[in-house]
């Protein structure tokens, strides 16, 4: 058979058109290279439009008393302070400017009463800092920089998968190789540099927040490269996703219920997130009822609050476990969860802060939220996990390969804050893009050996080429099936040891599928590609969760419940395919900057005297 | 009414433009079920490559747009309790691809066009200075606008691009919310009147608001979009008042 392709060259290529993908090819575009999108969905669809809350940037707007400083303090102990201290420091620094600098290219935040960007409280932020539209942000933020997109001369492939990176012989990332869905078309692209910005793996369980894009593609794609994963046992269980109807089961309900005052409840009627403060959250958050509902009186009228938070704002991975452990000890929701209401804070507020989860479930589950509780549980909603990326340029160990976003890791260490996503994409997708452009620059245009080219393509064509085989939509189902039950949000080392012999079987299964030979919109076909991608990164997050003896964030082991703090507190999983082997190494975190530790103590004390002024202890 | 356990039969249309037909299925339903899970039932037990374009199935990126029984909708935003109740009893539910785009296959459609549109489209440019301020009244008059998913349901519903096909002189209502949006921003300099005029057809629309009908988000395109731009255009181009002050002074519009 001669495969037949078409060749095309770019100075930077980005994978992905979420948040990250675009502010990223907007960044390089800007900087006068060429610059081209490939996204395997239509521009405006990524995952990003999910994200509902907002986007975490201390613009001090809504409590002068915020700033970067307790930013980057929440943030690294949200992350139970596995992250990379300088991405937090950057992230902190440059978020307000990020966002500042969305309006000017046409988003419109929600106003404070002063005219300026209002700002929302979230779990794990000391004071109220996620500029929001809404319950929709993420559709203003993808839309804002899908706008600027267009007219930044960014060519944009729309419907093509990427398949494999390109190197050379010395080792540089050349390019990558992709197909078109429409047409099933065979493209080959030679790049300066390439930028990775494919989002997450939450498709690999069963009950998940993420769209049908969430395959670890690109986690995939930079393994196979020779690029790192770090930290992928921590993946971020969002304590509340739909859990009935089952067909809806997973989508999620945003945070901002709870920072608009949503109470958890059993089915006791019993507020038992008080039941749940860890000792690192000790004092920081309200111990009665009153002072709760005195906190969100004074919130929502605009006021700076002079007591503490309710205990429904802590971290996720706090409230996830907490839900759990009601489910388990008999307390749960009919349906296996926890019933979240707002119904106190009336109609017209519901409808005007949170407007797209009152449409959610009066549409999906015939459930009006402004009347009646929802019914919530876990569902797998990110990944903290991911490739290795330098702090200040974001390349990879592979020169030419960079990686931002959802994909990249270390600024969430252990467990994300929310918001924190939103902000990582523009920041780092910012500094991805221009520090790709310029690599790129300089750089002669790379040439692609065709006999690459022809063995990459034949990987590709594989499903389409076999005569029968299995469904791969079978696979794709069981996989997801398998992961919820043993590697999910409470694990042990038998299950995982049988999550990975399940993916090795899953790994010969996929060799074999068969989904018709038409190349034109095959949906079968993408499915068999992707399932490549789903058990290489199960079998890396599953292999870096039993190697992490203890419990931290995002990784709870039923057989080794506690934190260990002299030794995996200091740890990193490091993660790459070597001679097509996964392996994994421990690495020692890279110890704080003096002037950073300096500003953790500032704000440590700070924290502990509003609390004893709130009174706490 | 629980449809668990339930047998129900589909037709489904397959194939690309030159072969296209309706193709018999039968699935049995589970609690709570909406079409996009019909689907992708179908795709994992039977036809893995039955062509269906979806992202979040959350209501939220409007990628799932087909035409359910012949009602415009997203798929996964359509409870089958609901279509199963106006179906009756024994007959298939149909399921088409939206019909005003050019077919790729089975539900998949060629939605390009809307965004070569959106591309002739002079977009926001803010001050350099970033010390705005505005105000939520400001807010809320583009924020409306802003929900649309792009979904394209009203595209494919509205008369002058379904049945007239005029595609090269008008850009449908959801390049108009776009517009409407743009003229509205609190941030916005830009003058597009002559192009909402012109280039993008405007006058096309004669005000059926079959688009805010399907629109899933909730906008009312007609009313708060397509009206307020209309009358812009008027305003500019034939208040007579203008026009008389035009040929007293000699000023001429921007065209």
């Amino acid at each position: 058979m001669t495969i037949k392709y078409q060749e095309h060259e770019f100075d930077v290529i980005v994978i992905g058109a979420g948040g990250a993908g675009l502010r990223a090819a907007i960044e390089a575009a800007r900087s006068g290279v060429k610059t081209a999108i490939i996204t395997k969905s239509l521009l405006g669809k990524a995952h990003t439009v999910m994200a509902e809350g907002g986007c975490a940037a201390s613009l001090q707007n809504a409590d002068p008393r915020d700033n970067w400083k307790v930013h980057f303090h929440d943030t690294m102990k949200g992350s139970k302070w596995l992250a990379n201290w300088r991405m937090a420091e950057l992230h902190a620094k440059e978020a307000p400017d990020r966002v500042r600098e969305l309006e000017q290219w046409g988003a419109v935040f929600d106003r404070t009463p002063e005219n300026l960007i209002n700002q929302r409280n979230f779990g794990g932020h000391t004071f109220p800092r996620l500029a929001h539209v809404g319950d929709a942000t993420g559709l203003e933020i993808i839309r804002t920089l899908q706008e600027k997109g267009i007219h930044s001369g960014i060519d944009v492939f729309m419907e093509y998968t990427v398949c494999e990176l390109f190197k050379d012989d010395e080792g540089n990332c050349t390019g990558c190789i992709a197909y078109n869905r429409v047409d099933g078309e065979i493209h080959s692209f030679s790049a300066k540099s390439v930028v990775l910005a494919t989002g997450g793996i939450t498709r690999c369980w069963s009950v998940c927040s993420g769209s049908w894009e969430y395959t670890g593609d690109g986690h995939a794609l930079a393994l196979m490269a020779g690029a790192e994963l770090r930290d992928m046992e921590f993946v971020q269980f969002h304590p509340t996703g739909m859990i009935w109807p089952p067909s809806v089961k997973g989508i999620l309900v945003t945070e901002g219920v709870r920072g608009e005052g949503g109470r958890l409840l059993n089915k006791e009627n019993e507020r038992f997130m008080f039941n749940y403060v860890p000792e690192m959250f000790a004092g920081d958050h309200a111990e009665t009822i009153e002072e709760s509902d005195q906190w969100v009186e004074e919130v929502v009228s605009g006021k700076l609050a002079t007591v503490r938070r309710p205990p429904e704002l802590l971290t996720r991975d706090v409230v996830a476990k907490a839900i759990n452990s009601e489910v388990k000890a008999g307390r749960g929701s009919p349906n296996g969860g926890a019933f979240l209401d707002i119904s106190h804070r009336g109609e017209e507020a519901i409808l005007k802060k949170l407007p797209s989860m009152h449409h959610q479930f009066k549409e999906l589950a015939g459930v009006d939220i402004s009347k009646e509780p929802m019914e919530v549980g876990p569902t797998a909603h990110y990944v903290m996990g991911g490739v290795r990326v330098d702090a200040e340029t974001q390349e990879t160990r592979v020169p030419g390969l960079f990686a931002c976003g959802e994909v990249a890791s270390g600024l969430h260490g252990a467990n994300r804050l929310g918001g924190n996503s939103l902000s990582d994409l523009i920041v780092f997708g910012k500094r991805a893009g221009e520090f790709a452009a310029k690599k790129s620059k300089g750089l002669e245009q790379p040439k692609i050996n065709e006999k690459v080219i022809i063995k990459a393509a034949e990987k590709m064509l594989a499903p389409v080429t076999n005569e029968e085989g299995e469904n791969p939509g079978k696979i794709y189902d069981e996989l997801r099936e398998m992961m919820q039950n043993n590697v999910g949000i409470i694990r042990t080392e038998d299950e995982m040891n049988f999550a990975m012999e399940k993916l090795n079987e899953f790994e010969e299964r996929q060799k074999n599928t068969f989904s018709g030979t038409s190349r034109i919109y095959n949906s079968g076909w993408h499915q068999a590609l992707d399932l490549i991608n789903m058990i290489l990164v199960s079998k890396a997050a599953t292999l870096a969760a039993l190697t992490r003896t203890e419990s931290r964030g995002g990784h709870t082991r039923d057989d080794f419940p506690t934190p260990d703090d002299d030794y995996w507190g200091q740890m990193l999983n490091i993660i790459s395919l070597e001679n097509g082997k996964l392996t994994i190494r421990q690495e020692e975190k890279e110890e704080m900057r003096d002037d950073l530790k300096q500003v953790i103590k500032e704000i440590k004390d700070l924290i502990k005297e509003r609390a004893a002024e709130q009174g706490g202890n | 009414m629980s449809l668990k356990g339930k047998k129900q039969s589909f037709k489904i249309q397959r194939g690309d433009l030159e072969n296209t037909s309706m193709v018999d299925f039968e699935i049995e339903l589970d609690e709570g079920m909406v079409v996009l899970d019909c689907i992708h039932k179908i795709q994992h037990e039977e036809q893995a490559d039955l062509a269906v374009r979806w992202n979040c199935k959350a209501g939220k990126c409007g990628s799932c747009s087909a035409e359910i029984n012949g009602k415009p909708k997203l798929m996964c935003m359509t409870r089958m309790s609901d279509v199963v109740s106006e179906t009756p009893e024994n007959s298939p539910i149909e399921i088409r691809p939206m019909k005003a785009f050019p077919l790729i296959k089975d539900l998949v459609t060629d939605v390009s066009w809307n965004y070569d549109v959106a591309q002739k489209i002079k977009p926001i440019n803010g001050p350099e200075e970033m010390n705005w301020e505005f105000n939520q009244m400001e807010a809320d008059r583009v924020q409306h606008f802003r929900e649309c998913i792009e979904c394209f349901l009203c595209q494919n519903t509205c008369h002058v691009l379904r049945d007239h096909e005029l595609f090269d002189d008008f850009a449908g209502p959801r390049n108009l919310v776009r517009l409407a949006q743009f003229e509205m921003h609190p941030l916005d300099t830009e003058d597009r009147i002559p192009e909402i005029k012109k280039e993008f057809g405007i006058e096309y629309c004669n005000i059926t608001k079959c688009c805010t009908e399907v629109c899933p988000a909730g906008i009312s395109i007609t009313d708060d979009a397509i009206i307020p731009l209309k009358e812009r255009v008027v305003d500019r181009y034939y208040d007579p008042i203008k026009m008389v002050w035009r040929k007293i002074t000699g000023k001429k519009l921007r065209t």
